[in-house]
């Protein structure tokens, strides 16, 4: 059954060490910038990442500002890691030929794993905001929220709003993880499927950071990855919500349909 | 291709010039395997003769060059989800992820077969573990496991849920004596079930012991296959001589139209008999023999006759050096 195997899965997945390291380490991030900026004794002065100089008088933007931190590298290697780990994984270990044999199916196989690392893009999102939420209430004072349109909202539909930028986020590395699942289809070391996605996250920022490349900036995967700040508008603006939404599922389905074309007519010998 | 209902179904395997070529290197080289249900079938060869190759076609994992397989009497791949439920198997070694236990492993593995009723796993799963002697260990982490331990869990595997064939690559690798011994049972206790075994070894003496049936591969191809007595009585008999006159008795036995064979004591004379010798044929009888040579005089100290094992038969066939020849 379907279910059976996903949620099989699933608690594989999130039982498992790496896994949990992985996400323990993405938590690391706001409690290092929280502490960090309690242990100064000056507040900060408009430098370094957005809404960071906002922490000390709303404990709640610690979560944003470590989002803000985590996505060009950490998030990216994270979820390098869990995706193209997905098939070339199970090759290495042996397990994948067990698993066909069961037989799982090839296309369910695929598809499994990917909701899998969907799952996991979720997880790492929601564990940098909620790990930053925490520790921000812990050290600074919490309250109602000035948002960018310059109206006030309160603490509960701040926490709301910091949600959705985390469901943002995790939309944005659905992508990534596409191009993840089709590297691991690629090789039986589950290694170079991780670097091969790592490094193609990097190549996607440089490539939108550098003016020679415009024409290419709105099919990069990466382009809309810090474009959140609309939710924090009052009322929300969804644009670019949609337009993230709309570019990830576009990689889904040119990386998707490059994984089951290799996957399912691909020799299993390891 | 419809078949006619009972010419296929009577088979648990058959494969039609079945081929998978590796570049310019052909692994297995059109194979025609019949594999009768309720068979136990000795899968034989020496390293890298295209044992796994061909259990890896026919379980779907690789696609044939060219060639065809049925399984269960079922066209394969294009059929796998409704044949391979049905069918457990071992290939190339246990494999199994090293952070789970052996139970979770075994679970896992369950999970993905659509058929097998979630309800029931657990149990199942125990009641596997405990076939092969596994149940003290079932919450070890497998990356703690012996190897004989992981061949073990491979095999408990194929036990997940009835299984009409069994598909065994090496299943007695790593064993220990009473694992071996086990694993012999087991598949005794399982074909006597019902359950048709398909097991590759070279371990020779092994599938003397299992099988009913046996193929031979050689460098890619079957190069012999047929029930094990078939393939037995093809080899020549031969007889071992202990006596002092060591050179007359050769004489002797040439004169009577034995091939002299080496022999690794001084005092003894091997010597080989195409006929069959021994049985009630028209061949040559065994006291003819004795009768021959103490009529010329040469003092007989000992004499047997040895029927050809299937160990002879195999380096026959598939050739003495020790190099693997692909
Ligand atoms: N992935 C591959 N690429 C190229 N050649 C391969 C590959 N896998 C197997 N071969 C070749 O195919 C031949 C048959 O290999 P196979 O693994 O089927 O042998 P085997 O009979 O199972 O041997 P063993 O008894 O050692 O397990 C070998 O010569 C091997 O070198
Ligand atoms: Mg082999």
């Amino acid at each position: 059954m379907f279910s059976s195997l996903l949620l099989s899965e699933l608690r594989i997945l999130f039982s498992r060490r790496r896994t949990v390291a992985l996400l323990v380490a993405l938590a690391a991030i706001p409690i290092l910038i929280a502490v960090a900026i309690r242990l100064a004794s000056s507040p900060g002065t408009g430098r370094g990442p957005a809404f960071l100089d906002q922490v000390t008088q709303n404990g709640l933007f610690v979560g944003v500002s470590a989002l803000v931190v985590a996505i060009p590298l950490f998030l990216p290697l994270t979820v390098g890691v869990v995706a193209g780990d997905t098939i070339a994984g199970e090759a290495s270990h042996g397990t994948l030929r067990y698993l066909l044999v069961a037989p799982a199916g090839r296309a369910r196989l695929l598809v499994v794993k990917y909701l899998g690392a969907a799952a996991f893009c979720i997880a790492a999102a929601l564990t940098v905001v909620i790990a930053g939420t925490l520790i921000g209430a812990a050290l600074f004072p919490v309250g109602p929220v000035t948002v960018l349109s310059g109206t006030t909202i309160d603490v509960g539909e701040a926490l709301l709003r910091f949600l959705a930028i985390a469901g943002y986020v995790a939309v944005s590395l659905l992508g990534l993880s596409a191009i993840g699942l089709f590297f691991s289809t690629l090789t039986n070391v589950p290694v170079g499927a991780m670097a091969a996605t790592i490094s193609f996250s990097v190549a996607s920022q440089i490539l939108d950071a550098l003016p020679q490349t415009e024409w290419l900036h709105p099919w990069l995967f990466s382009h809309y990855w810090f474009s959140f700040a609309d939710i924090l508008r009052d009322p929300v603006s969804w644009a670019s919500f949609g337009d993230n939404a709309l570019l990830q599922a576009g990689y889904i389905a040119v990386f998707g349909a490059l994984a089951f074309g290799r996957f399912l007519t691909k020799d299993i010998l390891a | 291709m419809l078949l006619p209902g009972g010419e296929s179904s009577d088979l648990a395997i058959e494969t039609h010039d079945l081929t998978k070529r590796f570049g310019r290197q052909t692994a297995v080289a059109g194979i025609d395997l019949a594999v009768p249900r309720g068979s136990v079938f000795g899968f034989l060869g020496p390293n890298g003769s295209g044992k796994t190759t061909s259990i890896r076609m026919m379980l779907g994992l690789v696609s044939p060059s060219s060639g065809s397989v049925r399984l269960l009497g079922e066209e394969m791949p294009r059929r796998l989800s409704e044949v391979l439920p049905r069918v457990g198997a071992l290939v190339e070694g246990p494999a199994f992820s090293p952070f789970l236990s052996g139970a979770a492993n075994l679970r896992r593995f369950d999970s993905a077969d659509p058929l097998a009723p979630p309800r029931t796993r657990g149990a199942r799963v125990e009641a596997a573990l405990d076939r092969v002697g596994l149940g003290h260990a079932a919450s070890k982490k497998v990356q703690a496991y012996s190897l004989g331990m992981k061949q073990r869990l491979g095999l408990a595997n194929t036990l997940l849920m009835p299984r009409e064939l069994l598909v065994l690559d090496e299943p007695t690798n790593g064993l220990d004596p009473q694992g071996t011994r086990e694993v012999r049972a087991l598949i005794r206790s399982l074909a006597d079930s019902g359950t048709t075994v398909f097991v590759s070894s070279h371990l020779l003496a092994e599938i003397e012991q299992i099988c009913t049936h046996v193929g031979v591969m050689s460098a890619g191809a079957l190069v012999a296959t047929g029930t094990l007595d078939e393939l037995r009585q093809v080899g020549a008999a031969r007889v071992i001589l202990q006596t002092p006159d060591a050179a007359a008795a050769r004489r002797v036995l040439v004169g009577l139209g034995l091939a002299l064979l080496e022999a690794t004591e001084p005092d003894h004379v091997v010597a080989s008999v195409a006929e069959g010798v021994g049985g009630d044929g028209d061949g040559l009888r065994p006291e003819a023999i004795v009768a021959a040579l103490v009529e010329a005089g040469v003092r007989v100290r000992g004499f047997s006759v040895e029927q050809p094992s299937l160990e002879d038969r195999f380096v026959a066939l598939t050739g003495e050096g020790f190099d693997v020849v692909q």
